[in-house]
This record gives structure tokens, C-alpha cells and sequence, in this order.
């Protein structure tokens, strides 16, 4: 079963990375960027088949790793 | 005193640190490899280098605090053993959940290398009884991902309790309240970003960090 985490900061965060994304899409002609927030997407191959039991497995990786619970959030996708 | 020095893949500090340690103390620290699930016996105090542990990979720190030897780290705090996290030391902290908050991508984005001035904060702790409180340091930094970041109210309580050790005399890389360095309730785990161990004789550029490390050779005799 594969599975896609999405891993976003906290609304709130100042994220000088995505601010400098936006600039440079302005840079580009790109109009009307109001902001730009830059997060990460981790694919996982699980050996797991039920789809709760692999929701359930990855969101404890998540709150034990993928995810910093001070600063960022996570949704998790079953992608099969 | 007894001293073990953390070394991850990519610590680039770790002999830096043990230089300062030996220098001061007298006594060589057990370099400890990050798989390694216990740290020597008898040991006082506990450091976490500074480097680029595992590559950054994921956020920095967050790997290296998940291994054995931090778990080990993690006990021996909850034990009341000192603990001092430098730099991607203070990453590892912070991800390890030994001191609060985090530390993200400095708000100018540049990697900053540089000596900064520091303001004292706190001078009851192991660490910072041998500075005046309120006096200005000089210490490099050298660090990408310096800015320090919390709750509000992790901040409030922070300072409340008197638990912000060091502070940024100006603005050096957006850390929220110029915060440069935190302790642990306890006050005896330190995290701070920039590099006493670097500071230790006059023809490196300055003698700034002996005093730290002199207080901890003394709180462990």
C-alpha cells in the first residue's frame, strides 16, 4: 500500500523560503502570487493493506518523525 | 570533569568541542558514536556537537535525535546530568524534545558566519554562573538554521522563568526576542547556537567560552 504525506508549516509560521518562491515568480512576469508557502511531500511503500490500519501507522510517523508538531502539520493520502 | 561528546555522520564540531573540554577540564571526553545506546559511565556532562548531523536530511537534527545515543542523552537529562547542545547541537535538542521550541531557516536565508555579540541573561545555572549578568559576549555563529521559534506562551514562560540564557545583542537571524539560547527546566540542559567551544583562545578571536566550560568543571567536582 503506498501512501503520500503532505507536510505544511502552521498558518502563522514565517516561512522566508516560500516568501523568496513568490518574489522570484514575480520576477518571472507571474502576476497576482499572494503568497507562496513551501512544504514537503514524502511517498511511503508499506507493507500494510488495510487502508485505516496504514492511516493510523503513518500518522504515529508523522507525530514521531516526518512532521516537527511545533512548527508544521501533515495530512495523509492512501494512494492504493 | 567527565565529559562524552555526541558524533553523528556529518558532526564537523565534535573535535573542536573536545579540544575546549580537555583544555579546561583536563581530561579527555569519551567521543561517543551515535549508535552507541549508553553513555560511559560516571559521565557529567553530556555534549551535542555542532555539524550537519545526517546530511540536514528531513530538518536539521531530526534524525540524529532519534538515535540510540540520544535516547541515551535523553535519560541521562531526566537523571539531572548536564547536557549542552551547540549549533546543530541545539537542532537536535529541540527535535529530541529536551528543550522546547525549534529552530528553522535563518529569516534572511543566508548561511551566517560570523562573530555576534551576546547579551547574558541568566547566570544561575551551570552554564552561565561564570559570565556577569548582563554582560556582552562575543561568539561565532555559523549556521543556516538559527531562527528560533515557539508558542507565545512557550516564550512567556521562557522568559518567566528566567530560562532564556543567551540573547542576540541585535538582529541576527530573525530567532523570535533575539533568542540565541535556551535551558531546560531544570537548568541543566543548554541549547544555544552560537559556539563557545570556538571561543576559547585569544588567537582564535576571542576567550568568551572559557568561562562556561571553567563553571561546568566546577559544578561537576
Amino acid at each position: 500500500m503506498k501512501a503520500r504525506v503532505h507536510v505544511s508549516l502552521k498558518p502563522g509560521v514565517l516561512d522566508p523560503q516560500g516568501a523568496a518562491v513568490a518574489h522570484a515568480l514575480g520576477t518571472l512576469g507571474f502576476e497576482g502570487v499572494k503568497g507562496v508557502r513551501q512544504g514537503k511531500v514524502l511517498d511511503l511503500d508499506l507493507d500494510e493493506t488495510d487502508p485505516e490500519a496504514a492511516r493510523a501507522q503513518v500518522d504515529a510517523m508523522c507525530r514521531q518523525l516526518l512532521a516537527n508538531t511545533v512548527v508544521e502539520t501533515w495530512r495523509v493520502e492512501i494512494l492504493n | 570533569m567527565k565529559s562524552a561528546v555526541l558524533v553523528f555522520p556529518g558532526s564537523n564540531c565534535d573535535r573542536d568541542m573536545a579540544v575546549a573540554l580537555e583544555r579546561v577540564s583536563g581530561r579527555k571526553p569519551k567521543m561517543v558514536w551515535h549508535k552507541e545506546a549508553e553513555l560511559p559511565l560516571g559521565v557529567d556532562l553530556a555534549v551535542v556537537p555542532g555539524g550537519f548531523s545526517f546530511g540536514d536530511y528531513l530538518r536539521s537534527g531530526a534524525i540524529a535525535a532519534r538515535s540510540p545515543a540520544m535516547r541515551a542523552v535523553a535519560d541521562f537529562a531526566a537523571r539531572g546530568g548536564m547536557v549542552l547542545g551547540v549549533c546543530n547541537g541545539f537542532q537536535v535538542l529541540t527535535e529530541a524534545g529536551l528543550l522546547p521550541g525549534a529552530l528553522m531557516r535563518n529569516a534572511g536565508l543566508d548561511f551566517l558566519c560570523k562573530p555576534v555579540e551576546l547579551i547574558v541573561e541568566e547566570t544561575q545555572s551551570p552554564f552561565g554562573r561564570g559570565y556577569e549578568a548582563g554582560a556582552r559576549i562575543r561568539l561565532p555563529i555559523a549556521h543556516h538554521d538559527g531562527r528560533y521559534v515557539a508558542e507565545a506562551e512557550t516564550l512567556d514562560r521562557l522568559e518567566g522563568e528566567s530560562r532564556v540564557a543567551f540573547r542576540y545583542a541585535e538582529e541576527v537571524n530573525g530567532s523570535e526576542r533575539r533568542i540565541a539560547g535556551i535551558l531546560s527546566e531544570n537548568r541543566r540542559v543548554l541549547g544555544m547556537m552560537p559556539h563557545p567551544e570556538r571561543a576559547i583562545e585569544a588567537i582564535l578571536g576571542g576567550v568568551d567560552g572559557l568561562p562556561m566550560f571553567e563553571t561546568l568543571t566546577q559544578e561537576a567536582a
